[in-house]
């Protein structure tokens, strides 16, 4: 049995289920509409796949018009709504529930303006994230977040989670780069907030309705900043012998005031895992290992890393690789972007997001291998060191219910120590359903009251995704 | 009478105590919105950084600390505020000291807003008081945090309606060893948002494009980009820029003070506080339509530049509202927004301040107000009519 608590469907819903599904057949496009067994099943879980629920419905609407009128009929019939971008969701903010109807909007996938004089991509919110930059990387211009699901994760799923990647510790989170939403409200109203300005007029619903989870409204078009790629860019490999080495080295790098556009770390577990399934040349014998890249003209980057190289040296960096060729640049980010893949193909894991201050990183990478180590669980570390965004990938065998408790059990240690260390429970996968119950760990029942009044103003009946990112209980308050 | 608490825990009280609206300000050195009415409810009590990590990048300040102690703190670390916070005194005519609460709650970031984003990018939480006496955490200190609904943008900016500012914790940066400016002179507007969009473009880091109008200081106009960084790489990308914009007559640039003292007049508002009588506003908008905009506004402008790369303009008009009248109608068919920022208080509670909302988001507005603050107690009005 799991562990994360579903509310029981609605009967009322469950018994007029097929009429309907047969009532949104029969107003919306057939090619819009997935009502059969087998074609729900594809919809009914992301990628916290021990968790599935198969929805009542799934509707793939083709336009801003369609989403409207399918959000019209999903409050005739009065069923809940789960959004969905493409399902790649670490946390489970795209599980769906019996009772409750998917919008997915997967077939809302065009680019429809790109506008370099005044730096903004107009798109539907089913575009890919990685398309969003392959679309002008030969004008010489890219959009910056880079989840490492950005093959798959739409830009809409994007918004939703306010999602991060490696490159953040320049270029900010996607609510840095959001400038402008086409918003679908439950009653069906379809809202402009933004545009092509940079800064948006009144208050600041942008920053409300990024990393909302898709509880204010279904996000159909967005408005991205778009900037100009750099001269050129170059990683290298920093490895340790003391893990604890490294995580000082990241603190004092940013301290003498270097801003290299990513810090990346792993343990030595994730190196070989990954080394293993990308063969990026990751060196196999440190304890830790830092990936950093900079930006610039060859000797921009040159004079970076010598300042860079200066630091980890006083840090006993044992193993230093310097990047020769985009060849190998690009082996070396691809194995990081495969890490959570590549454990994946050896194990179950579940994958924790907590954020620490980057001063308490050596510590709470201590505490991390102290939990799992009680739990008799390996634990693999691959993060944005940076900005101290941890990613523990806690492994077990999903087959062994005990096991999998264990897990979810160190994980939610871990996530408690997170906030116990001044950081918070999720730095850029969401709360989802994963972690909703711990949000009392991180805030006060008045203030998770305050944030359920101000997404009761866009959603007065909770139908957006019900039962994800508010505890339950409280809900039930 | 005038309520200046000592902390958020005595801020809670008087706010739970309350049944008439209040007067939020800190230094009182932004007036700006429309005109507040009510009981004076001060951060001024409210001091100090409560800590500063050069290595994580953050400082946390309470909300009445002055400004100017914050920047002198992280001056000595070599840090900095990334958003460039205008100094309001110098556009308000106002004396103190700006504090924190007031950077936040007016949300006015300077020309880095184009690199390193605006005030609320580099906001990572604020504790507020909320209109039902509640102390409020939103965010916190570290750098990535997507728990729960974000309350800490929509804070931000609001004039002090959502609710008291007691404590904000910010996103610091490296301050630059060097910088440089780049100036090309007689440039129209047309001309000179290409220029700007096309260093913009480039892969050069600007983190300042604005163009000032002839009037201001020369009797040609003045367009400036900035880079920003260690030395040798704002040598060699001062001079890749102007290699780049040769054609537009891109020649030399101002070095080090010369070049800050330029970026914080634009910051500032500088070059158009005087008179200081005339009505000043700053339109949002997308920059290829600055040269309409201008064409547009024509004769009503009396003076005006543009920064962002032409994506905010900063015009001045006679105080009346018959040009308040002709400032929104001549904007009215180009998409952004424009905010009458200074003006005296008379002329402000009779026009709007900002741009009026449409149905949908007046709605969302008086919603979100009204879940914050529902017995309206926290600057009504201030920033519509009404909310």
């Amino acid at each position: 049995m799991s562990a994360i608590r579903m509310p029981t469907p609605d009967p009322a819903i469950l018994a007029r289920a097929d009429a309907i599904r047969a009532a949104l057949a029969a107003a919306l496009p057939a090619e819009c509409v997935v009502t059969d067994e087998a074609g729900r099943r594809a919809f009914e879980t992301d990628a916290l796949t021990a968790y599935r629920r198969l929805p009542l419905a799934v509707l793939l609407p083709r336009s801003t018009e369609e989403t409207a009128l399918a959000l019209k009929l999903c409050r005739q019939h009065g069923v809940n709504i789960v959004p969905r971008g493409a399902g790649t969701s670490l946390a489970g903010g795209a599980v769906p529930q019996e009772d409750a109807v998917v919008v997915g909007l997967s077939k809302m996938n065009r680019i429809l303006e790109v506008n370099y004089a005044d730096r903004y991509a107009r798109v539907e919110a089913g575009v890919t994230n990685l398309s969003i930059s392959e679309a002008m990387a030969a004008d010489g211009f890219f959009y910056a977040p880079d989840p490492s699901s950005q093959l798959a994760c739409t830009i809409g799923g994007n918004v939703a989670n306010n999602s991060g990647g490696a490159h953040c510790l320049k270029y900010g989170v996607t609510s840095n780069h959001l400038m402008g939403v086409r918003l679908v409200t439950f009653e069906g109203e379809v809202v402009d907030i933004g545009g092509p300005a940079l800064d948006p007029a009144g208050l600041d619903f942008l920053g409300l309705i990024c990393g909302a989870e898709g509880q204010l409204g279904i996000v159909t078009e967005v408005f991205v900043r778009i900037l100009p790629l750099a001269e050129g860019a170059r990683p290298a490999l920093f490895g340790f012998d003391d893990a604890e080495d490294a995580s000082r080295c990241v603190a004092a790098i940013i301290g003498a005031g270097i801003l290299p556009v990513a810090m990346e770390y792993m343990d030595n577990l994730a190196i070989e895992i990954t080394e293993n399934f990308a063969h990026a040349g990751y060196p196999l014998d440190v304890e830790a290992m830092l990936i950093i890249e900079c930006e610039g003209s060859t000797p921009e980057i040159d004079a970076e890393f010598a300042r860079i190289l200066e630091i980890a040296h006083a840090h006993g960096v044992r193993v230093v690789r310097e990047c020769q060729s985009a060849m190998e640049a690009a082996q070396i980010w691809k194995g990081r972007k495969s890490a959570f893949g590549a454990t994946g193909r050896i194990a179950d894991y579940i994958c924790m997001d907590g954020t620490v201050p980057t001063g308490r990183l050596p510590e709470a990478l201590r505490r991390v291998g102290e939990i799992c180590a009680a739990a008799g669980l390996r634990v693999a570390n691959v993060f944005h060191a940076g900005d101290g965004n941890m990613h523990p990938l806690i492994l077990y065998n999903v087959n062994d219910p005990k096991e999998q408790e264990k897990a979810e059990r160190a994980g939610e240690e871990v996530l408690a120590m997170s906030v116990e260390l001044g950081g918070c429970l999720t730095g850029e996968h969401g709360v989802g359903l994963e972690k909703r119950d711990l949000m009392s760990k991180q805030y006060t029942p008045q203030e998770l009251a305050q944030q359920k009044a101000v997404r009761a103003v866009f959603d007065p009946e909770g139908r957006f995704n019900p039962a994800k990112v508010f505890p339950l209980e409280e809900r039930a308050a | 009478m005038t309520h200046t608490p000592a902390d958020a825990r005595e801020a809670a009280e008087i706010v739970r105590a309350a049944n008439a609206p209040f007067d939020i300000a800190g230094a009182g050195t932004r007036a700006f919105g429309r005109p507040p009415e009510g009981v004076r409810l001060s951060g001024a009590g409210l001091g100090g950084i409560v800590f500063h990590e050069p290595a994580e990048m953050t400082l946390r300040a309470r909300a009445g600390t002055p400004v100017r102690e914050v920047e002198e703190k992280l001056a000595e670390a070599g840090q900095m505020l990334p958003f460039e916070p205008m100094d309001p005194r110098v556009l308000f005519g106002t004396t103190g000291e700006p504090t924190v609460g007031g950077l936040v709650a007016s949300a006015l970031a300077g020309p880095r807003r184009l690199s390193a984003g605006a005030v609320r990018d580099n906001l990572l939480g604020v504790e507020i008081v909320n209109g039902r006496g509640e102390i409020i955490r939103a965010g916190g200190r570290v750098m990535k945090n997507v728990t729960g609904l974000d309350l800490v943008k929509i804070t931000c900016g609001a004039l002090g309606t959502l609710g008291f500012i007691t404590e904000a914790t910010f996103k610091l940066l490296p301050r630059p060893r060097a910088e440089a400016t780049i100036v090309i002179r007689r440039l129209d507007d047309a001309r000179a948002v290409e220029a700007m969009a096309m260093a913009l473009g480039s892969p050069f880091g600007v983190s300042g494009a604005a163009t000032i109008h002839a009037g201001m200081g020369r009797e040609f106009p003045r367009t400036l980009l900035r880079v920003e960084g260690f030395k040798d790489s704002v040598a060699y990308r001062a001079e890749r820029l102007i290699a780049l914009l040769a054609d537009f007559g891109a020649k030399h640039a101002l070095l080090g003070e010369e070049s800050e003292r330029m970026w914080r007049a634009i910051r500032d508002g500088a070059f158009l506080a005087e008179p200081r009588e005339r009505a000043i506003w700053r339109a949002s908008l997308k920059p290829s339509d600055a040269p309409a905009a201008l064409a547009a506004l024509g004769t009503t402008a009396l003076a005006s530049l543009m920064d962002l790369g032409g994506g905010l303009l900063w015009f001045a008009t006679d105080p009346t509202p018959q040009a308040a009248g002709e400032v929104r109608a001549a904007l009215a068919r180009i998409p952004g927004h424009a905010e009458l920022i200074r003006a005296e208080a008379g002329l402000r509670s009779r026009v709007d301040v900002f741009t009026p909302l449409n149905p949908a988001l007046a709605r969302l507005t008086r919603g979100v107000k009204q879940s914050l603050d529902p017995k309206g107690l926290f600057n009504p009005g201030r920033m519509y009519a009404g909310i």
